[in-house]
């Protein structure tokens, strides 16, 4: 039935678990950031998740890959999402190998599917620019020169920027046409600038300052970018909901824990009604919230001609109810949740990033109002 | 071709060769409903039409069992009937208490006199049930109830008063609750028991609402004569019942967001588009959060009774419907009205269908209150599911 994990779903839900609580829970994230973390991601989690099959979830077997899907997919990002595990699981495993898969030449393919399942190399999507997610208004071109391209722009938000081996890089060819290429990142005219974040996550701004490329570099067709750029966004905003869905239920679940401990008036705060009824509501958001990723993640494994409305309502709905989770959480934990000594905060910065990532509520909000005609 | 794929495209063979053009039309309203029973006029012909096609197949009540009137189904032949229903967007044949409410009850604690007695009136629509339990002095509070059933060897003389009673006086029988001992807890000593409106001693009285209208009423019960063998499940112990049947009105409530027209759709006839948007972008954005909303609730919906073990019920999850769904209807009808503006403030005349918009808005009102408020629900979701202290 819809919706109803099976056995093999319930399985793996379990093992992601059972593996980022033990590996990477919440205080590795911390030692990353306090250590002040080159990487800014432990590179022997990533490969131990490579072996766990994590990063080669949807990469065909025939390239190494063990090609369970996207809903598969999003489970372990519900898992990591609990944990606030640092990986490059989403720019990887998710954005690139999805573009790379749908629309990467037999070379590329077997050149890259193989590496990335293994987590041997890391690759980063360079699609946003500016301040919001917005590719509409991209400015970043690549101008035709000898047999290949030469690009100028910046690009913003690329996850993992500063640590990946190749960058997939989308920019303007003609008017509303978008192209997708494969670039090295030690290319000259190249800068890659590693952005602190207050989610303690790796992001990088790019700049291309007449960069050139062969041929060879384009995925897929040259002008015919768009609908790879768009399936590859849908993956993205369908695994980043179903991490915030994990960020979210496990904000709620130290906050209601909270509510059993903490007290005050000589009774835990849990006994009032003022604090219960909007816990329980927020336990409402949560189960709707995680319907919408379920359904966007089987859409998506489906192929139908919706998912993209399905994505855009899954990730509008996550933006705004692991907001609030974020919000309530800091709240209820009141005072100690202002410290950083409390995971409560690093959950409210993280939902925070996470649904800025790839449009927030407002951007796919507009998206579904756009795609049903009103 | 499997047996559900047979049963599939019979279905639809059926349904397009039955289903009358006219119940194809969405229902906006709780008046275009078919609510059956002795007293009931129909609206037209489709309406009666559709009814007895429904009824002789048992498909008003899909999955009951043939013996009492239902279809027989299984939970998935059902799921089909409803896809297909839903394709052709055809109505519901009958909106029922007895269906949603009585039925499932006395399928659970019935004995089997009573099963055969009361369901296939229920499935064929010839008897219209109200429900008995809010009284003046428990609403929220409902095991405080004290209409009260005195012993009289083979029979019960009940007196009290019950409120909220939703078309009391269109009903044909009532399932209620009464207080059969004093003694003990307030749980305890309550018993469920059915009994004709007809019976000398019942009385009701339509209270009029802020819509105008009177679909609830005052019932009281001077005498009345109710026999023994009118008590359903065991004596005293009519509080487990109640429980059960409010956790289904809760999951029927909770669901109203079945065949009707989408929000923006209404709202952009209404409001107009400009650049292919809807002309006013604060409504807009509004709308398109409640219709994810609506969505999400959609699919929670389907997943809750997906996950349920086949004929479980979902237990404190009801409640999370309940709260949810009627909370959403409310926001619906908040932003119909934004949509419709000075002209959804008309209440009487042809051009607003006697303020039809303006009555249902003011009707939704009561949603998150009938059938456990949204506070109660709340308190519920936190202490079965939270289990928060002292909840």
């Amino acid at each position: 039935m819809a919706l109803v994990l099976n056995e093999d779903e319930q399985l793996l839900s379990e093992s992601a678990s059972g593996f980022f609580n033990e590996k990477s829970p919440v205080a590795a994230l911390r030692k990353l950031r306090d250590e002040r973390s080159e990487d800014g991601i432990d590179r022997s989690l990533w490969r131990e998740m490579a072996v766990m099959g994590f990063a080669g979830v949807v990469i065909p077997e025939d390239h190494g890959g063990v090609d369970m899907g996207y809903m598969a997919a999003g489970l372990v990002a519900v898992e990591m999402g609990k944990n606030l595990t640092a990986s490059p699981f989403l720019s990887s495993a998710i954005l690139a190998a999805t573009a790379i898969k749908t629309a990467g030449s037999d070379v590329q393919k077997s050149d890259w599917l193989p590496k990335l399942a293994s987590g041997e190399t890391i690759m980063a999507l360079a699609v946003d620019e500016g301040r919001k997610h917005n590719p509409r208004l991209m400015e970043t071109t690549a101008v035709r020169s000898g047999n290949g391209f030469t690009l100028s722009g910046e690009k913003s938000m690329v996850l993992d920027g500063h640590i990946a081996d190749q960058l997939i890089v989308a920019a303007k060819t003609a008017d509303d046409k978008i192209t997708l290429f494969l670039i090295d990142p030690k290319s000259k005219g190249l800068t890659c600038e590693r952005t602190v974040m207050v989610d303690s996550r790796n992001a990088a701004r790019v700049s291309f300052d007449d960069v050139t490329v062969t041929a060879d570099a384009v995925i897929g067709e040259v002008d015919e970018g768009d609908d790879v750029l768009e399936a590859v966004l849908n993956a993205g905003r369908a695994v980043v909901s179903a991490e915030l869905l994990g960020a979210g239920t496990q904000a709620f679940n130290l906050t209601t824990n909270y509510l059993k401990e903490r007290k005050q008036f000589g009774e835990e705060i849990g006994r009032f009604q003022a604090l219960q009824h909007r816990a329980s509501h927020l336990y409402c958001e949560l189960e709707l919230a995680r319907s919408a990723v379920l359904a966007a993640l089987t859409a998506l494994d489906a192929g139908v001609d919706d998912a993209p409305l399905t994505v855009a309502m899954a990730k509008a709905k996550l933006g705004s109810v692991a907001k609030l989770a974020g919000l309530e959480g800091v709240q209820m934990f009141g005072g100690v949740g202002m410290t950083d000594e409390y995971d409560i905060g690093l959950f409210l910065k993280r939902i925070r990033a996470a649904q800025e990532l790839f449009g927030d509520e407002n951007y796919h909000l507009d998206q579904v109002g756009r795609m049903k005609g009103y | 071709m499997s047996d559900l794929e047979q049963f599939q495209k019979e279905t639809r063979a059926w349904l397009t060769e039955n289903c009358p053009v006219e119940m194809c039309e969405p229902i906006e309203h709780e008046d275009d409903a078919c609510w059956g029973g002795r007293n009931f006029t129909f609206k037209n012909e489709a309406q009666k039409l559709w009814l007895e096609r429904m009824g002789a197949k048992g498909w008003t009540v899909p999955t009951w069992p043939k013996a009492y009137g239902g279809g027989g189904l299984s939970k998935a032949e059902a799921k089909i009937l409803a896809k297909e229903m839903k394709r052709i967007k055809a109505r519901s044949p009958l909106s029922s208490f007895g269906i949603w409410m009585l039925g499932p009850a006395l399928l659970k604690f019935g004995s089997e006199v009573q099963k055969l007695e009361h369901l296939p009136k229920i499935a064929l629509g010839e008897i219209r049930w109200c429900q008995g339990y809010s009284e003046p002095n428990a609403g929220s509070d409902l095991a405080s109830l004290a209409t009260n059933a005195e012993d009289k060897g083979d029979h019960w003389i009940v007196n009290g008063q019950k409120v909220w009673t939703s078309y009391a006086d269109k009903a044909d029988w009532i399932f209620c609750l009464v207080r059969t001992d004093n003694s003990g807890k307030k749980h305890h000593g309550i018993s469920f028991v059915l009994f004709d409106m007809q019976t000398p001693g019942v009385t009701t009285r339509p209270i009029k609402l802020i819509s105008g209208r009177s679909p609830f009423c005052e019932t009281f019960f001077d005498d009345v004569k109710v026999p023994k063998e009118n008590l359903v499940g065991e004596l005293h112990k009519g509080w487990s019942i109640a429980k059960y049947l409010l956790t289904h009105e809760r999951e029927m409530i909770g669901d109203q967001n079945g065949i009707t027209r989408p929000m923006h759709e209404i709202a952009a006839g209404m409001i107009g588009l400009e650049d292919n948007k809807l002309a006013d972008s604060i409504l807009r954005a509004k709308i398109l959060q409640t219709e994810v909303d609506e969505w999400a609730f959609n699919q929670t919906m389907a997943r809750k009774l997906g996950e349920a073990k086949a004929g479980a019920s979902l237990g404190a999850d009801s409640s999370m419907l309940k709260y949810y769904g009627t909370e959403l209807n409310k926001r619906r009808f908040e932003l119909m009205m934004d949509s419709a503006g000075y002209e959804g403030l008309e209440w009487e005349g042809e051009r607003s269908d006697d303020g039809r918009l303006a009555r249902s808005w003011l009707r939704t009102k009561a949603n998150s209150i009938e059938g456990g408020t949204s506070e109660v629900q709340l308190n519920i979701i936190s202490k079965h599911i939270l289990q928060l202290p002292g909840a």
